[in-house]
């Protein structure tokens, strides 16, 4: 068994521990990958014991293996067909009659079962006992009792997989009586033990069980496999009819119960109950945070302080990590070539553009890394299907799921979310149609990412509606995003499969710290894998669409024509002083640049010792610079001074007009002017849709964008007082157009990865990218030409549109979605 | 009487599920089969959907998806 692999799997039902398990045995050593096909994760680990490589696969959670659901679809074929050396089968200790259901599914399967008994601190808190030798004996398996939250087993679980793993011996195992069918199991077993295909790849007792239960997949298999297939189909359709007809019992529920039934006996003879029934605390807590009151106040609660805590504080936090994403930003100037007066080399602000937009990015993390630890509480203390017990009702009138409610709130229920880790979480929602929905839904909702420009322009034409203006932008993405959500459930997304509501109401159990911190610090490397590559190649296009073609000759030729009068006007003023030697030639960029770093070293210093140093230092490196940097008492190295600011002052004016005229020029820039006959009609110029456009690759890049176009005209004036200035015409309405166009906006292009991760294809990617933009314009048209055709103000126009979503909102909810189910007849 | 039209409090034992295919199997495998005793625990805030135990385990389902379970009150 020395230096060899074997491939075993985890199985189990939901919130048995087995993600607790699959921790304690791989450690860090785990990858996610997608079963083919499906949108279900992966996830594999890897271990050593004994000299023995193990390859361990965690299969998803599921109370069963049918074939209605892609969890128990994956996990089934991935028994039948990667054939693992055995499945280590992970119970909730505590619920051991409703594990075993599972158990002898797997069981069937006729793949070695190793059984883990896990959560043996909660049997023993609530006074039961589990004779577990008598368990392994009425199984004819191994079991191991472990508590593998503190450790506890782990060492007994390792030894008995080596051991089963490497035994040849086969085990007789526990076999449970169908009774009336048993009969029909044995002719369906006599007929395919001629099919030698079949027979030698699948267990036939497990395809008969199969087949008397109707599953389709195992009919698809016979379709495909058997030499006379329809017949065949054909006659075991009989025999469920003839057995349904015979014992007035269909023949699935049948199965079921007597799995129910055989799981009682065992359960019953190996289990010693407490004597008394307690009220088990969860319950007790539950008609508090269920309440019909205190559970939406509760709710609400929570939802706000994950937002405190992961938004304000997080947010709080980045002041502190910032210098060092700055630094990076520094790092990467000083490695890059100098720039010269008016040319700035394309390899420098290539570097420092990229490296700009990965800081935008990193700059989340410790938001991120708060909100992962946050909602990793959440999951891991139980709250999650009370939140969806809560909320089901209100969303399910919308086409969504009680489970939709975590994405939307990671999404921005109020204002400042991330679409991403929302698009991400849709993962759990079992009803495909509310699942899609959901993904579809969440990028319309107010991401971090939004609130700049909404503020921007609040500030700027709702200054004296302040409140109001937030209020109405912060609940507004949720009046358009839950009847646009019933609409697409009714429409596109109409024929998708819907998945049953039940859902299990597990205990509550306090997290482990390490399993919250391990759980966070795993999502925010996954998120910044993922995003931040993407976000490079992303930044790379923008750049090209804003850099090129550049600014033409005779134009270039005027700029340099402007530096050389600069330049000359300053040297004819220090003409004559003791520095004028100093300052020809390339001295002059020397100090420049001797300038700028002297007055970036100076704002990271803090403290009379530190800018002593500081000063020192730069007196080393060149101690005529720093004269004219620092004159101190001195009158001509203070004129000096004097003379060189307005240069400095003139360069800096020289290159963001450059920069203005290469937007102007660009590739983006034609774009925007190319659109706006179109968006006029939204309120839409050119200037704002280049903002607009150079928001998909990160949507604060908007007012990134609409800073380098409003160019500064004096120091230190704000964005706000310069797009005022420079946009004579636009009114409120102008900016409440703007304003829900951004809502409705086109999900960034990390969301838009995202998507079609979660959505499983590019066809449902591209039309999250489409439909909202679309929507997007004909809102803001809406809004823009029937507000002017109307006269309205923007206030009047706001308060118009928000009655208008509301209604809409209202009678949505009110059109109802067909149940599919139906009654059978007797 | 079905397990929708039960009130919060009341007990009962399942009698019959009269409906199969995706629901059926998935109440089943979630626990509710006919032979077991249920207890309505409460209805959600918006009284849907509705939490009920079985055999010290705890379920929610919708109301639309209850009024499959037949039960015989007690």
């Amino acid at each position: 068994m020395k230096n060899q692999t074997i491939l075993i799997a985890l199985a189990g039902q939901p919130n048995c521990g087995k993600s607790t398990v699959f921790n304690a045995l791989t450690g860090a050593s785990q990858h996610v990958a997608n079963y083919p096909g499906v949108t279900v994760d992966k996830m594999t680990g890897r271990y050593k014991h004994n000299g023995t490589r193990v390859e361990v696969v965690d299969l998803p959670g599921t109370y069963s293996l049918t074939s209605y659901s892609p969890e128990e679809r994956v996990s089934r074929d991935f028994i039948l067909h990667e054939k693992p050396s055995l499945a280590v089968n992970v119970m909730d200790a505590s619920n051991l009659k409703r594990c075993l259901y599972l158990t002898f599914q797997l069981l069937e399967m006729e793949i070695p079962v190793v059984l883990n008994l896990n959560m043996m601190d909660v049997v023993k808190n609530c006074g039961m006992d589990i004779d577990v030798k008598h368990l392994a004996k009425r199984l004819g398996i191994q079991v191991v009792p472990t508590i593998m939250k503190s450790g506890r087993g782990k060492k007994n679980l390792l030894d008995t997989i080596g051991t089963v793993a490497s035994s040849q011996k086969p085990v007789q195992v526990i076999r449970i009586d169908y009774g009336e069918m048993e009969p029909f199991f044995r002719e369906i077993i006599e007929r395919l033990s001629s099919e030698t295909v079949l027979a030698a790849k699948y267990p036939l007792r497990w395809v008969a069980i199969k087949l008397m239960e109707g599953d389709d997949e195992v009919q698809r298999l016979i379709r495909k496999k058997h030499s006379d297939a329809d017949k065949f189909v054909e006659d075991i359709e009989k025999a469920r009819a003839d057995f349904e007809e015979r014992y007035d019992e269909v023949p699935e529920m049948h199965i079921a119960n007597r799995r129910y039934q055989a799981a009682d006996d065992i359960a019953r003879s190996c289990l010693k109950l407490p004597t008394g029934v307690k009220r088990p605390l969860s319950d007790k807590i539950d008609s508090v945070v269920c309440h019909r009151f205190l559970g939406p106040a509760i709710m609400v609660g929570v939802i706000w302080l994950l937002y405190y805590l992961s938004i304000v504080q997080g947010y709080n936090i980045t002041n502190y990590t910032w210098p060092f994403l700055a630094k990076l930003r520094s790092l990467t100037e000083a490695l890059t070539p100098n720039p010269g007066f008016i040319q700035v080399p394309l390899i420098r602000s290539f570097a420092v553009w990229l490296v700009d937009s990965v800081n935008a990015l990193l700059n989340y993390i410790p938001i991120f890394f708060i909100l992962f630890g946050l909602i990793a509480i959440l999951e891991d203390s139980g709250y999650m299907p009370r939140m969806a017990f809560i909320m089901d009702r209100l969303f399910s009138r919308f086409g969504l799921h009680g489970q939709s409610t975590l994405p939307m709130v990671l999404g921005g229920i109020y204002v400042g979310g991330c679409a991403v880790p929302g698009v991400m979480s849709c993962k759990g929602i079992p009803d495909e149609r509310s699942r899609l929905a959901t993904i579809l839904i969440i990028p319309l909702l107010n991401c971090l990412a939004k609130v700049p420009l909404y503020v921007l322009l609040i500030n700027i034409y709702f200054a004296a509606h302040k409140a109001w203006a937030m209020f109405f932008i912060s609940t507004i993405s949720m009046l358009l995003v839950l009847p646009i959500s019933k609409i697409l459930t009714l429409t596109v997304l109409k024929d998708k499969e819907t998945a049953p509501f039940v859902m299990e109401m597990p205990p509550y159990h306090i997290p482990t710290i390490r399993g919250v911190l391990g759980r966070a610090m795993e999502r925010v490397w996954l998120f910044v894998r993922k995003i931040t590559t993407i976000v490079v190649a992303v930044a790379v296009v923008v750049f090209a669409l804003l850099q090129f073609p550049g600014i033409s000759d005779p134009r270039m030729a005027h700029y340099n024509d402007r530096k050389d009068k600069a330049t000359a006007a300053f040297l004819n003023k220090t003409m004559g002083t003791p520095y004028a030697d100093q300052l020809r030639g390339d001295n002059l960029m020397a100090l420049i640049i001797y300038w700028n770093d002297y007055k970036n070293a100076k704002m990271g210093t803090k403290g009379n010792r530190a800018m002593a140093a500081l000063n020192a230092k730069f007196e080393g490196r060149n101690p005529v610079f720093f004269k004219i940097v620092k004159p101190e008492k001195d009158k001509v190295a203070k004129k000096v001074n004097r003379d060189f600011k307005k240069l400095f002052k003139a360069r800096k004016e020289l290159l963001r007009e450059m920069r203005k005229e290469r937007i102007d020029n660009s590739f983006l820039g034609r774009m925007g002017k190319w659109l706006e006959p179109g968006t006029r009609y939204a309120g839409f110029n050119w200037r704002v849709n280049v903002a607009l456009l150079s928001a998909f690759a990160a949507k604060e890049s908007s007012v990134a964008t609409l800073g380098a176009l409003y160019e500064q005209e004096e120091e230190g004036e704000a964005l706000e007082q310069r797009m005022a200035k420079g946009e004579a015409g636009f009114t409120p309405l102008h900016a409440l157009a703007l304003m829900l166009f951004m809502v409705l906006y086109p999900p960034c292009l990390a969301t838009s990865i995202a998507v079609k991760l979660q959505a499983g294809s590019v066809k449902w990617m591209l039309f999250s990218m489409i439909y909202p933009m679309v929507l997007g314009l004909f809102v803001a048209i809406l809004v823009f030409s029937l507000g002017s055709a109307l006269d309205l103000s923007g206030f009047q126009a706001m308060f118009a549109f928000y009655g208008l979503a509301l209604a809409l909102t209202i009678f949505t909810g009110f059109l109802k979605n067909k149940s599919e189910y139906i009654k059978k007849r007797r | 009487m079905t397990l929708d039209e039960m009130k919060p409090g009341s007990e009962g034992h399942i009698k019959r599920l009269s409906v199969r295919d995706k629901l059926g199997q998935r109440l089943v495998d979630m626990g509710i089969y006919p032979g077991l005793r249920l207890k309505v625990i409460r209805n959600a805030p918006l009284k849907d959907p509705m939490e009920v135990e079985l055999d010290g385990y705890f379920v929610s389902l919708r109301h639309d998806e209850a009024r499959f379970v037949e039960v015989e009150t007690t």
